[in-house]
Protein backbone atom coordinates (compact mmCIF):
# COMPACT_ATOMS: atom_id res chain seq x y z
CA UNK A 1 0.00 0.00 0.00
CA UNK A 2 2.64 2.29 1.25
CA UNK A 3 4.83 1.82 -1.99
CA UNK A 4 1.89 1.96 -4.20
CA UNK A 5 1.45 5.50 -3.12
CA UNK A 6 4.71 6.71 -3.17
CA UNK A 7 4.24 5.41 -6.15
CA UNK A 8 1.65 7.66 -7.14
CA UNK A 9 2.91 10.55 -6.16
CA UNK A 10 6.44 10.07 -7.76
CA UNK A 11 4.55 9.72 -10.63
CA UNK A 12 2.53 12.89 -10.27
CA UNK A 13 5.39 15.08 -9.38
CA UNK A 14 7.28 13.78 -12.62
CA UNK A 15 3.85 14.39 -14.28
CA UNK A 16 3.45 18.18 -13.27
CA UNK A 17 7.14 18.64 -13.71
CA UNK A 18 6.96 17.90 -17.51
CA UNK A 19 3.66 19.82 -17.63
CA UNK A 20 5.04 23.16 -15.66
CA UNK A 21 8.32 22.28 -18.79
CA UNK A 22 5.97 22.41 -21.79
CA UNK A 23 3.66 24.91 -19.86
CA UNK A 24 6.77 27.79 -19.66
CA UNK A 25 8.36 26.93 -23.22
CA UNK A 26 4.59 27.05 -24.88
CA UNK A 27 4.27 30.29 -23.03
CA UNK A 28 7.15 31.68 -23.97
CA UNK A 29 7.28 30.58 -27.38
CA UNK A 30 3.65 31.65 -27.49
CA UNK A 31 4.64 35.03 -25.86
CA UNK A 32 7.20 35.35 -28.59
CA UNK A 33 4.61 35.13 -31.77
CA UNK A 34 1.87 37.11 -30.25
CA UNK A 35 4.57 40.10 -30.00
CA UNK A 36 6.67 39.26 -33.26
CA UNK A 37 4.08 37.59 -35.99
CA UNK A 38 1.86 41.11 -37.07
CA UNK A 39 5.39 42.99 -37.85
CA UNK A 40 6.59 40.56 -40.03
CA UNK A 41 5.87 41.15 -43.89
CA UNK A 42 7.99 40.69 -46.79
CA UNK A 43 9.59 43.69 -46.42
CA UNK A 44 10.47 43.32 -42.81
CA UNK A 45 12.19 40.29 -44.34
CA UNK A 46 13.99 41.54 -47.04
CA UNK A 47 14.98 45.09 -46.47
CA UNK A 48 17.66 46.87 -44.74
CA UNK A 49 17.51 48.05 -41.15
CA UNK A 50 17.01 52.44 -40.54
CA UNK A 51 18.88 53.81 -38.05
CA UNK A 52 16.39 56.73 -37.54
CA UNK A 53 13.52 56.60 -39.38
CA UNK A 54 10.20 54.31 -38.88
CA UNK A 55 10.24 50.98 -41.30
CA UNK A 56 13.55 49.34 -41.05
CA UNK A 57 13.83 45.16 -41.96
CA UNK A 58 16.19 42.78 -40.96
CA UNK A 59 17.06 41.25 -43.90
CA UNK A 60 20.94 41.99 -44.29
CA UNK A 61 21.12 40.19 -40.41
CA UNK A 62 18.31 37.48 -41.28
CA UNK A 63 21.49 35.91 -44.39
CA UNK A 64 24.01 36.89 -42.18
CA UNK A 65 22.85 34.15 -39.47
CA UNK A 66 22.10 32.14 -42.51
CA UNK A 67 25.86 32.47 -43.68
CA UNK A 68 27.15 32.36 -40.33
CA UNK A 69 25.59 29.49 -39.56
CA UNK A 70 26.64 27.28 -42.94
CA UNK A 71 30.40 28.61 -42.47
CA UNK A 72 30.21 27.82 -38.97
CA UNK A 73 29.23 23.85 -39.47
CA UNK A 74 31.25 23.49 -42.53
CA UNK A 75 34.22 24.07 -40.06
CA UNK A 76 32.75 22.32 -37.15
CA UNK A 77 31.32 19.41 -38.61
CA UNK A 78 34.25 17.74 -40.12
CA UNK A 79 36.79 18.53 -37.39
CA UNK A 80 34.08 17.61 -34.92
CA UNK A 81 33.86 14.63 -36.59
CA UNK A 82 37.07 13.41 -37.17
CA UNK A 83 37.66 13.97 -33.86
CA UNK A 84 34.65 12.11 -32.26
CA UNK A 85 35.54 9.05 -34.56
CA UNK A 86 39.64 9.74 -33.16
CA UNK A 87 38.04 9.70 -29.46
CA UNK A 88 36.33 6.58 -29.81
CA UNK A 89 38.17 4.34 -32.69
CA UNK A 90 41.41 4.85 -32.33
CA UNK A 91 42.83 6.79 -29.15
CA UNK A 92 44.53 4.19 -26.78
CA UNK A 93 42.37 3.51 -23.49
CA UNK A 94 45.13 5.98 -21.62
CA UNK A 95 45.63 8.73 -19.31
CA UNK A 96 46.08 11.53 -22.34
CA UNK A 97 42.87 10.14 -23.60
CA UNK A 98 40.93 10.90 -20.08
CA UNK A 99 42.74 14.01 -19.84
CA UNK A 100 41.68 15.01 -24.41
CA UNK A 101 38.07 14.45 -22.80
CA UNK A 102 38.27 16.65 -19.72
CA UNK A 103 39.35 19.19 -22.05
CA UNK A 104 36.99 19.03 -24.18
CA UNK A 105 33.83 18.99 -21.02
CA UNK A 106 36.19 22.11 -19.70
CA UNK A 107 35.97 23.83 -23.27
CA UNK A 108 32.06 22.90 -23.51
CA UNK A 109 31.51 25.02 -20.25
CA UNK A 110 33.69 27.91 -20.95
CA UNK A 111 31.20 31.07 -21.11
CA UNK A 112 30.68 32.51 -24.57
CA UNK A 113 31.44 36.05 -23.93
CA UNK A 114 34.92 34.74 -22.81
CA UNK A 115 35.03 32.85 -26.25
CA UNK A 116 34.05 36.19 -27.85
CA UNK A 117 36.63 38.18 -26.01
CA UNK A 118 39.16 35.27 -27.21
CA UNK A 119 37.92 35.47 -30.60
CA UNK A 120 38.27 39.36 -30.59
CA UNK A 121 42.30 38.62 -28.95
CA UNK A 122 43.29 36.47 -31.22
CA UNK A 123 41.36 35.93 -34.29
CA UNK A 124 40.19 39.29 -34.87
CA UNK A 125 43.58 41.12 -33.56
CA UNK A 126 46.73 38.94 -33.43
CA UNK A 127 45.63 36.95 -36.45
CA UNK A 128 44.37 39.87 -38.32
CA UNK A 129 40.83 38.29 -39.20
CA UNK A 130 39.37 41.26 -38.62
CA UNK A 131 35.99 41.87 -37.41
CA UNK A 132 34.25 39.26 -39.79
CA UNK A 133 32.01 36.30 -40.26
CA UNK A 134 35.31 33.92 -40.62
CA UNK A 135 36.26 35.15 -36.85
CA UNK A 136 32.80 34.99 -35.89
CA UNK A 137 32.41 31.08 -37.20
CA UNK A 138 35.84 30.31 -35.81
CA UNK A 139 34.69 31.43 -32.31
CA UNK A 140 31.40 29.30 -32.74
CA UNK A 141 33.27 26.55 -33.46
CA UNK A 142 35.34 26.81 -30.36
CA UNK A 143 32.23 26.13 -28.48
CA UNK A 144 30.48 23.80 -30.49
CA UNK A 145 33.57 21.46 -31.40
CA UNK A 146 33.06 19.94 -27.26
CA UNK A 147 29.59 19.32 -28.36
CA UNK A 148 29.90 17.60 -31.53
CA UNK A 149 32.93 15.75 -30.53
CA UNK A 150 30.77 14.61 -27.89
CA UNK A 151 27.91 13.32 -29.31
CA UNK A 152 30.05 11.91 -32.36
CA UNK A 153 31.88 9.73 -29.70
CA UNK A 154 28.58 8.73 -28.49
CA UNK A 155 26.89 7.70 -31.34
CA UNK A 156 29.89 5.53 -32.47
CA UNK A 157 29.74 4.07 -28.84
CA UNK A 158 26.42 3.12 -29.14
CA UNK A 159 27.06 1.34 -32.46
CA UNK A 160 26.32 -2.32 -31.38
CA UNK A 161 29.61 -4.29 -30.96
CA UNK A 162 28.44 -7.27 -33.20
CA UNK A 163 28.22 -5.33 -36.03
CA UNK A 164 31.36 -3.49 -35.94
CA UNK A 165 32.47 -7.25 -35.80
CA UNK A 166 30.79 -8.49 -39.06
CA UNK A 167 32.01 -5.62 -41.16
CA UNK A 168 35.47 -6.24 -39.98
CA UNK A 169 35.33 -10.14 -39.97
CA UNK A 170 34.39 -9.70 -44.11
CA UNK A 171 37.84 -8.47 -44.14
CA UNK A 172 36.86 -4.33 -44.35
CA UNK A 173 39.25 -2.46 -42.99
CA UNK A 174 38.83 -0.59 -39.34
CA UNK A 175 38.10 3.05 -41.92
CA UNK A 176 35.71 1.54 -44.34
CA UNK A 177 33.87 0.02 -41.11
CA UNK A 178 33.58 2.54 -39.58
CA UNK A 179 32.25 5.59 -42.72
CA UNK A 180 29.90 2.38 -44.35
CA UNK A 181 28.76 0.55 -41.27
CA UNK A 182 29.34 2.90 -38.05
CA UNK A 183 28.81 5.95 -39.19
CA UNK A 184 25.66 5.29 -41.35
CA UNK A 185 23.98 3.63 -37.80
CA UNK A 186 25.04 6.50 -35.75
CA UNK A 187 23.43 9.13 -38.15
CA UNK A 188 20.81 9.74 -36.04
CA UNK A 189 22.49 10.62 -33.13
CA UNK A 190 25.41 12.15 -34.71
CA UNK A 191 22.78 14.29 -36.45
CA UNK A 192 20.83 15.41 -33.37
CA UNK A 193 24.32 17.05 -32.21
CA UNK A 194 24.49 18.69 -35.06
CA UNK A 195 21.42 20.27 -34.85
CA UNK A 196 22.13 20.95 -31.16
CA UNK A 197 24.93 22.83 -32.35
CA UNK A 198 23.30 24.57 -35.20
CA UNK A 199 20.62 25.79 -33.23
CA UNK A 200 23.59 27.26 -30.66
CA UNK A 201 25.10 29.08 -33.70
CA UNK A 202 21.55 30.50 -34.60
CA UNK A 203 20.98 32.03 -31.10
CA UNK A 204 24.42 32.86 -30.09
CA UNK A 205 25.14 36.67 -29.59
CA UNK A 206 27.82 37.64 -26.84
CA UNK A 207 30.57 35.52 -28.68
CA UNK A 208 29.65 37.18 -32.07
CA UNK A 209 29.38 40.93 -30.70
CA UNK A 210 33.50 40.81 -30.58
CA UNK A 211 34.42 38.83 -33.72
CA UNK A 212 31.57 39.28 -36.44
CA UNK A 213 31.05 42.87 -35.33
CA UNK A 214 27.75 44.88 -34.91
CA UNK A 215 27.87 46.28 -38.42
CA UNK A 216 27.19 45.01 -41.67
CA UNK A 217 28.29 47.05 -44.73
CA UNK A 218 25.71 48.13 -47.28
CA UNK A 219 25.45 44.75 -48.84
CA UNK A 220 25.00 44.67 -52.45
CA UNK A 221 22.82 41.73 -53.05
CA UNK A 222 23.50 41.66 -56.61
CA UNK A 223 27.13 40.82 -56.54
CA UNK A 224 28.13 37.48 -55.42
CA UNK A 225 31.71 37.29 -56.04
CA UNK A 226 32.81 36.30 -52.28
CA UNK A 227 35.87 38.22 -53.26
CA UNK A 228 34.09 41.92 -53.52
CA UNK A 229 33.72 43.66 -50.12
CA UNK A 230 30.15 44.22 -50.57
CA UNK A 231 29.50 40.70 -51.23
CA UNK A 232 26.87 39.28 -49.20
CA UNK A 233 29.32 35.75 -49.81
CA UNK A 234 32.33 37.17 -48.81
CA UNK A 235 33.24 35.69 -45.27
CA UNK A 236 35.63 38.36 -44.67
CA UNK A 237 33.68 41.28 -44.19
CA UNK A 238 31.89 42.31 -41.02
CA UNK A 239 28.05 40.92 -40.33
CA UNK A 240 25.72 41.40 -37.54
CA UNK A 241 23.72 38.35 -37.15
CA UNK A 242 20.00 38.32 -35.65
CA UNK A 243 20.46 37.46 -32.82
CA UNK A 244 23.25 40.40 -32.43
CA UNK A 245 20.75 42.88 -34.10
CA UNK A 246 18.07 42.19 -31.19
CA UNK A 247 20.43 42.91 -28.73
CA UNK A 248 21.83 46.36 -30.26
CA UNK A 249 18.54 47.18 -31.35
CA UNK A 250 17.04 46.56 -27.46
CA UNK A 251 19.63 48.26 -25.61
CA UNK A 252 20.48 51.26 -28.10
CA UNK A 253 18.09 51.72 -30.96
CA UNK A 254 17.13 55.25 -31.86
CA UNK A 255 13.99 54.07 -34.80
CA UNK A 256 10.69 54.41 -33.56
CA UNK A 257 9.27 51.44 -33.66
CA UNK A 258 12.45 49.81 -32.05
CA UNK A 259 10.32 47.26 -30.09
CA UNK A 260 8.36 46.28 -32.75
CA UNK A 261 11.34 45.63 -34.68
CA UNK A 262 12.93 43.84 -32.30
CA UNK A 263 9.58 41.92 -31.38
CA UNK A 264 9.63 40.71 -35.16
CA UNK A 265 13.04 39.95 -35.06
CA UNK A 266 12.56 37.33 -32.46
CA UNK A 267 9.32 35.86 -33.81
CA UNK A 268 11.57 35.23 -37.26
CA UNK A 269 14.76 34.04 -34.95
CA UNK A 270 12.21 31.44 -33.39
CA UNK A 271 10.87 30.37 -36.30
CA UNK A 272 14.04 30.28 -38.41
CA UNK A 273 15.37 27.71 -35.49
CA UNK A 274 12.23 25.50 -34.98
CA UNK A 275 12.24 25.35 -39.29
CA UNK A 276 16.07 24.56 -39.33
CA UNK A 277 15.15 21.74 -36.47
CA UNK A 278 11.98 19.73 -38.47
CA UNK A 279 14.15 20.24 -41.79
CA UNK A 280 16.99 18.91 -40.41
CA UNK A 281 15.02 15.57 -38.56
CA UNK A 282 13.40 15.01 -41.42
CA UNK A 283 16.51 15.39 -43.19
CA UNK A 284 18.27 12.74 -40.92
CA UNK A 285 15.52 10.13 -41.37
CA UNK A 286 15.39 9.98 -45.08
CA UNK A 287 19.14 9.57 -45.14
CA UNK A 288 18.97 7.35 -41.86
CA UNK A 289 16.36 5.12 -43.83
CA UNK A 290 18.32 5.04 -47.58
CA UNK A 291 21.33 3.71 -45.67
CA UNK A 292 19.49 1.31 -43.47
CA UNK A 293 16.38 0.69 -45.31
CA UNK A 294 14.64 0.38 -42.34
CA UNK A 295 10.87 1.67 -43.36
CA UNK B 1 42.41 -35.86 -45.72
CA UNK B 2 44.59 -32.92 -45.93
CA UNK B 3 44.75 -30.02 -43.38
CA UNK B 4 44.29 -26.65 -44.16
CA UNK B 5 44.93 -25.14 -40.76
CA UNK B 6 47.87 -26.48 -38.45
CA UNK B 7 48.19 -25.36 -35.21
CA UNK B 8 51.59 -25.43 -32.89
CA UNK B 9 52.49 -25.04 -29.39
CA UNK B 10 49.90 -22.18 -29.17
CA UNK B 11 49.61 -20.08 -26.20
CA UNK B 12 46.99 -17.24 -25.52
CA UNK B 13 46.72 -15.17 -22.80
CA UNK B 14 44.39 -12.18 -22.31
CA UNK B 15 46.34 -9.99 -19.82
CA UNK B 16 47.53 -12.59 -16.89
CA UNK B 17 44.61 -14.62 -17.59
CA UNK B 18 46.57 -17.79 -19.74
CA UNK B 19 43.33 -18.48 -22.02
CA UNK B 20 44.55 -21.37 -24.36
CA UNK B 21 47.44 -23.57 -23.20
CA UNK B 22 49.58 -25.13 -25.91
CA UNK B 23 47.67 -26.41 -28.21
CA UNK B 24 48.51 -28.83 -31.06
CA UNK B 25 46.34 -29.49 -33.64
CA UNK B 26 45.30 -29.80 -37.31
CA UNK B 27 42.10 -28.95 -39.13
CA UNK B 28 41.09 -30.55 -42.63
CA UNK B 29 40.12 -29.27 -45.23
CA UNK B 30 36.49 -29.55 -46.64
CA UNK B 31 35.21 -31.01 -43.66
CA UNK B 32 33.22 -30.04 -40.36
CA UNK B 33 35.61 -29.65 -37.28
CA UNK B 34 33.69 -28.92 -34.21
CA UNK B 35 34.88 -27.39 -31.32
CA UNK B 36 32.94 -28.63 -27.66
CA UNK B 37 33.53 -27.76 -23.96
CA UNK B 38 32.14 -26.33 -21.18
CA UNK B 39 31.46 -22.37 -20.81
CA UNK B 40 34.73 -20.10 -20.82
CA UNK B 41 37.06 -23.43 -21.63
CA UNK B 42 38.98 -21.32 -25.02
CA UNK B 43 36.93 -22.68 -27.64
CA UNK B 44 35.74 -19.28 -29.06
CA UNK B 45 39.49 -18.19 -28.35
CA UNK B 46 40.48 -20.29 -30.39
CA UNK B 47 38.26 -20.02 -33.72
CA UNK B 48 39.00 -16.47 -33.10
CA UNK B 49 42.57 -17.03 -33.59
CA UNK B 50 41.84 -17.92 -36.67
CA UNK B 51 41.12 -14.79 -38.28
CA UNK B 52 42.29 -12.73 -35.91
CA UNK B 53 39.76 -11.36 -34.19
CA UNK B 54 41.28 -11.51 -30.78
CA UNK B 55 43.27 -8.43 -32.07
CA UNK B 56 41.10 -6.41 -30.96
CA UNK B 57 41.13 -6.98 -27.38
CA UNK B 58 43.54 -5.47 -25.80
CA UNK B 59 46.51 -6.96 -24.07
CA UNK B 60 45.78 -10.30 -25.77
CA UNK B 61 49.47 -12.12 -26.89
CA UNK B 62 50.28 -15.09 -28.73
CA UNK B 63 52.95 -17.94 -28.39
CA UNK B 64 53.64 -20.75 -31.17
CA UNK B 65 51.85 -20.45 -34.79
CA UNK B 66 48.77 -20.33 -36.51
CA UNK B 67 48.97 -21.70 -39.77
CA UNK B 68 46.87 -21.60 -42.83
CA UNK B 69 47.90 -23.42 -45.80
CA UNK B 70 51.31 -23.01 -44.73
CA UNK B 71 51.52 -19.62 -43.71
CA UNK B 72 52.05 -18.38 -40.58
CA UNK B 73 49.13 -16.10 -39.78
CA UNK B 74 50.35 -13.66 -36.85
CA UNK B 75 53.72 -13.44 -38.71
CA UNK B 76 54.63 -9.93 -40.13
CA UNK B 77 54.03 -10.34 -43.68
CA UNK B 78 50.32 -11.21 -43.07
CA UNK B 79 47.70 -8.88 -44.09
CA UNK B 80 44.68 -9.05 -41.67
CA UNK B 81 42.16 -8.04 -44.18
CA UNK B 82 43.07 -10.77 -46.49
CA UNK B 83 43.21 -13.18 -44.12
CA UNK B 84 39.66 -12.14 -43.07
CA UNK B 85 38.53 -12.23 -46.52
CA UNK B 86 39.71 -16.21 -46.79
CA UNK B 87 38.21 -16.81 -43.46
CA UNK B 88 34.66 -15.61 -43.04
CA UNK B 89 32.93 -15.85 -39.88
CA UNK B 90 29.13 -16.34 -38.75
CA UNK B 91 28.61 -15.31 -34.75
CA UNK B 92 26.89 -16.39 -32.14
CA UNK B 93 23.52 -13.64 -32.23
CA UNK B 94 22.80 -12.82 -36.37
CA UNK B 95 24.14 -9.61 -36.84
CA UNK B 96 22.85 -8.27 -40.30
CA UNK B 97 23.90 -4.74 -40.73
CA UNK B 98 20.92 -2.28 -40.97
CA UNK B 99 21.14 -2.36 -44.75
CA UNK B 100 18.79 -4.33 -47.49
CA UNK B 101 18.97 -8.09 -47.62
CA UNK B 102 21.01 -7.00 -51.32
CA UNK B 103 23.26 -4.60 -49.45
CA UNK B 104 24.05 -6.46 -46.99
CA UNK B 105 25.38 -9.22 -49.28
CA UNK B 106 26.87 -6.82 -51.02
CA UNK B 107 28.61 -4.80 -48.32
CA UNK B 108 31.51 -6.67 -48.62
CA UNK B 109 32.07 -7.21 -52.29
CA UNK B 110 31.51 -3.63 -52.91
CA UNK B 111 34.30 -2.47 -50.58
CA UNK B 112 36.88 -5.01 -51.66
CA UNK B 113 35.92 -3.47 -55.47
CA UNK B 114 33.28 -4.77 -57.18
CA UNK B 115 31.36 -2.11 -58.60
CA UNK B 116 29.57 -3.75 -61.66
CA UNK B 117 25.84 -3.89 -60.87
CA UNK B 118 25.21 -7.19 -63.14
CA UNK B 119 28.34 -8.72 -60.89
CA UNK B 120 27.31 -7.64 -57.54
CA UNK B 121 23.77 -9.14 -58.72
CA UNK B 122 25.28 -12.44 -59.70
CA UNK B 123 26.73 -12.24 -56.44
CA UNK B 124 23.69 -12.03 -54.32
CA UNK B 125 22.03 -14.69 -56.11
CA UNK B 126 24.54 -16.94 -55.69
CA UNK B 127 25.70 -16.92 -52.25
CA UNK B 128 22.18 -16.44 -51.03
CA UNK B 129 21.68 -19.70 -53.22
CA UNK B 130 24.44 -21.10 -51.26
CA UNK B 131 23.09 -20.41 -48.05
CA UNK B 132 19.51 -21.49 -49.30
CA UNK B 133 18.11 -18.17 -48.80
CA UNK B 134 17.45 -17.27 -52.35
CA UNK B 135 13.91 -19.03 -52.70
CA UNK B 136 12.40 -16.88 -49.36
CA UNK B 137 13.99 -13.62 -49.70
CA UNK B 138 14.27 -13.33 -54.01
CA UNK B 139 10.59 -11.37 -54.09
CA UNK B 140 11.92 -8.63 -51.54
CA UNK B 141 15.81 -7.91 -51.81
CA UNK B 142 15.23 -4.37 -51.16
CA UNK B 143 13.85 -4.77 -47.95
CA UNK B 144 15.45 -4.39 -44.54
CA UNK B 145 17.53 -7.23 -43.28
CA UNK B 146 15.58 -7.02 -39.76
CA UNK B 147 12.24 -8.23 -41.41
CA UNK B 148 12.91 -11.37 -42.14
CA UNK B 149 13.21 -14.06 -39.15
CA UNK B 150 16.26 -14.74 -37.09
CA UNK B 151 16.67 -18.26 -38.45
CA UNK B 152 16.72 -15.81 -41.90
CA UNK B 153 18.80 -13.53 -40.67
CA UNK B 154 21.70 -15.80 -39.55
CA UNK B 155 21.29 -17.51 -43.07
CA UNK B 156 21.90 -14.37 -44.56
CA UNK B 157 24.67 -13.43 -42.40
CA UNK B 158 25.98 -17.09 -43.50
CA UNK B 159 25.23 -15.64 -47.17
CA UNK B 160 27.25 -12.34 -46.59
CA UNK B 161 30.36 -14.57 -45.25
CA UNK B 162 30.53 -16.46 -48.12
CA UNK B 163 29.83 -13.47 -50.72
CA UNK B 164 33.59 -12.34 -50.29
CA UNK B 165 34.35 -15.83 -51.17
CA UNK B 166 36.17 -17.16 -48.13
CA UNK B 167 37.98 -20.80 -48.06
CA UNK B 168 37.28 -21.09 -44.45
CA UNK B 169 34.11 -20.69 -42.62
CA UNK B 170 33.77 -20.11 -38.67
CA UNK B 171 30.73 -20.83 -36.77
CA UNK B 172 30.47 -19.07 -33.33
CA UNK B 173 27.87 -21.15 -32.03
CA UNK B 174 26.09 -19.74 -34.48
CA UNK B 175 22.47 -21.81 -33.93
CA UNK B 176 22.58 -20.95 -30.02
CA UNK B 177 20.22 -17.93 -30.60
CA UNK B 178 17.89 -20.17 -32.67
CA UNK B 179 14.55 -22.00 -32.71
CA UNK B 180 15.28 -26.15 -33.39
CA UNK B 181 13.71 -25.81 -37.31
CA UNK B 182 16.14 -23.18 -37.75
CA UNK B 183 18.67 -24.49 -36.04
CA UNK B 184 18.23 -27.83 -38.30
CA UNK B 185 18.08 -26.12 -41.41
CA UNK B 186 21.60 -24.09 -40.74
CA UNK B 187 23.00 -27.93 -39.73
CA UNK B 188 21.64 -29.09 -43.26
CA UNK B 189 23.50 -25.64 -44.86
CA UNK B 190 26.27 -26.83 -43.05
CA UNK B 191 26.70 -30.30 -44.73
CA UNK B 192 25.81 -28.72 -48.50
CA UNK B 193 28.66 -26.45 -47.68
CA UNK B 194 31.14 -28.51 -46.16
CA UNK B 195 32.15 -29.77 -49.77
CA UNK B 196 33.41 -26.39 -51.02
CA UNK B 197 34.17 -24.54 -47.44
CA UNK B 198 36.17 -25.86 -44.01
CA UNK B 199 33.84 -25.04 -41.87
CA UNK B 200 35.11 -25.01 -38.53
CA UNK B 201 32.19 -24.79 -35.41
CA UNK B 202 31.80 -23.58 -31.86
CA UNK B 203 28.91 -25.44 -30.16
CA UNK B 204 27.49 -25.58 -27.17
CA UNK B 205 25.93 -28.40 -28.09
CA UNK B 206 27.39 -31.54 -28.11
CA UNK B 207 24.53 -33.56 -30.18
CA UNK B 208 24.99 -31.07 -32.55
CA UNK B 209 29.11 -32.06 -32.69
CA UNK B 210 27.66 -35.37 -33.03
CA UNK B 211 25.05 -34.86 -35.95
CA UNK B 212 26.87 -32.46 -38.44
CA UNK B 213 30.85 -32.52 -37.88
CA UNK B 214 33.70 -34.98 -38.93
CA UNK B 215 36.05 -34.04 -36.21
CA UNK B 216 35.61 -33.11 -33.02
CA UNK B 217 37.87 -31.50 -30.33
CA UNK B 218 37.33 -31.37 -26.77
CA UNK B 219 38.17 -28.39 -24.81
CA UNK B 220 38.78 -28.17 -20.57
CA UNK B 221 40.28 -25.10 -18.85
CA UNK B 222 42.31 -23.89 -21.90
CA UNK B 223 43.62 -27.08 -22.81
CA UNK B 224 42.54 -29.32 -25.88
CA UNK B 225 41.85 -32.27 -24.08
CA UNK B 226 40.83 -34.59 -26.69
CA UNK B 227 40.34 -34.60 -30.72
CA UNK B 228 39.94 -37.22 -33.54
CA UNK B 229 37.18 -38.51 -36.23
CA UNK B 230 33.43 -37.46 -34.51
CA UNK B 231 32.50 -40.84 -34.45
CA UNK B 232 35.52 -42.02 -32.28
CA UNK B 233 34.83 -39.18 -30.13
CA UNK B 234 31.84 -39.74 -28.96
CA UNK B 235 31.59 -43.69 -29.24
CA UNK B 236 35.35 -44.63 -27.48
CA UNK B 237 37.00 -41.56 -25.85
CA UNK B 238 40.45 -41.84 -24.65
CA UNK B 239 40.64 -39.52 -21.80
CA UNK B 240 38.28 -39.89 -18.90
CA UNK B 241 37.45 -36.33 -19.25
CA UNK B 242 36.46 -36.64 -22.28
CA UNK B 243 34.02 -39.35 -21.04
CA UNK B 244 32.55 -37.41 -18.08
CA UNK B 245 31.98 -34.49 -20.25
CA UNK B 246 30.16 -36.26 -23.16
CA UNK B 247 27.90 -38.51 -20.99
CA UNK B 248 26.91 -35.32 -19.10
CA UNK B 249 28.85 -35.61 -15.69
CA UNK B 250 29.51 -32.43 -16.04
CA UNK B 251 29.64 -29.01 -18.00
Amino acid sequence: MRAKTADKIATSIIIAVAALIVLVLAGLLGYILYRGLGHISFHFLTSAPETIRKGGGIGPQLFNSVFLLVLTMLITVPIGLGAGIYMSEYAPANRITNFIRLIVEVLSSVPSIIVGLFGLLVLVNLFGFGFSLFSGALALTVFNLPLMVRITEQGLKGVPREQKEASLALGLSKWKTITSVMLPISLPVVLTGTILAAGRVFGEAAALLFTAGMSSPRLDFTDWNPFSPFSPLNPFRPAETLAVHIWKINSEGLAPDAAEIAAGASAVLVITVLLFNFGARWLGRYMYRKFTAIK
Amino acid sequence: MNSIIEINDLDLFYGDFHALKHVNMEIPEKAITAFIGPSGCGKSTLLRTFNRMNDMIAGTRIEGSVEIAGTDIYSDEVDVETLRKRVGMVFQQPNPFPKSIYDNIAYGPRLHGITDRKKLDEIVETSLRSAALWNEVKDHLKRSAFSISGGQQQRLCIARALAVEPDILLMDEATSALDPISTLKIEELAQELKDRYTIVMVTHNMHQAARVSQQTVFFLNGEVVEYSETERLFSNPTDQRTEDYISGRFG
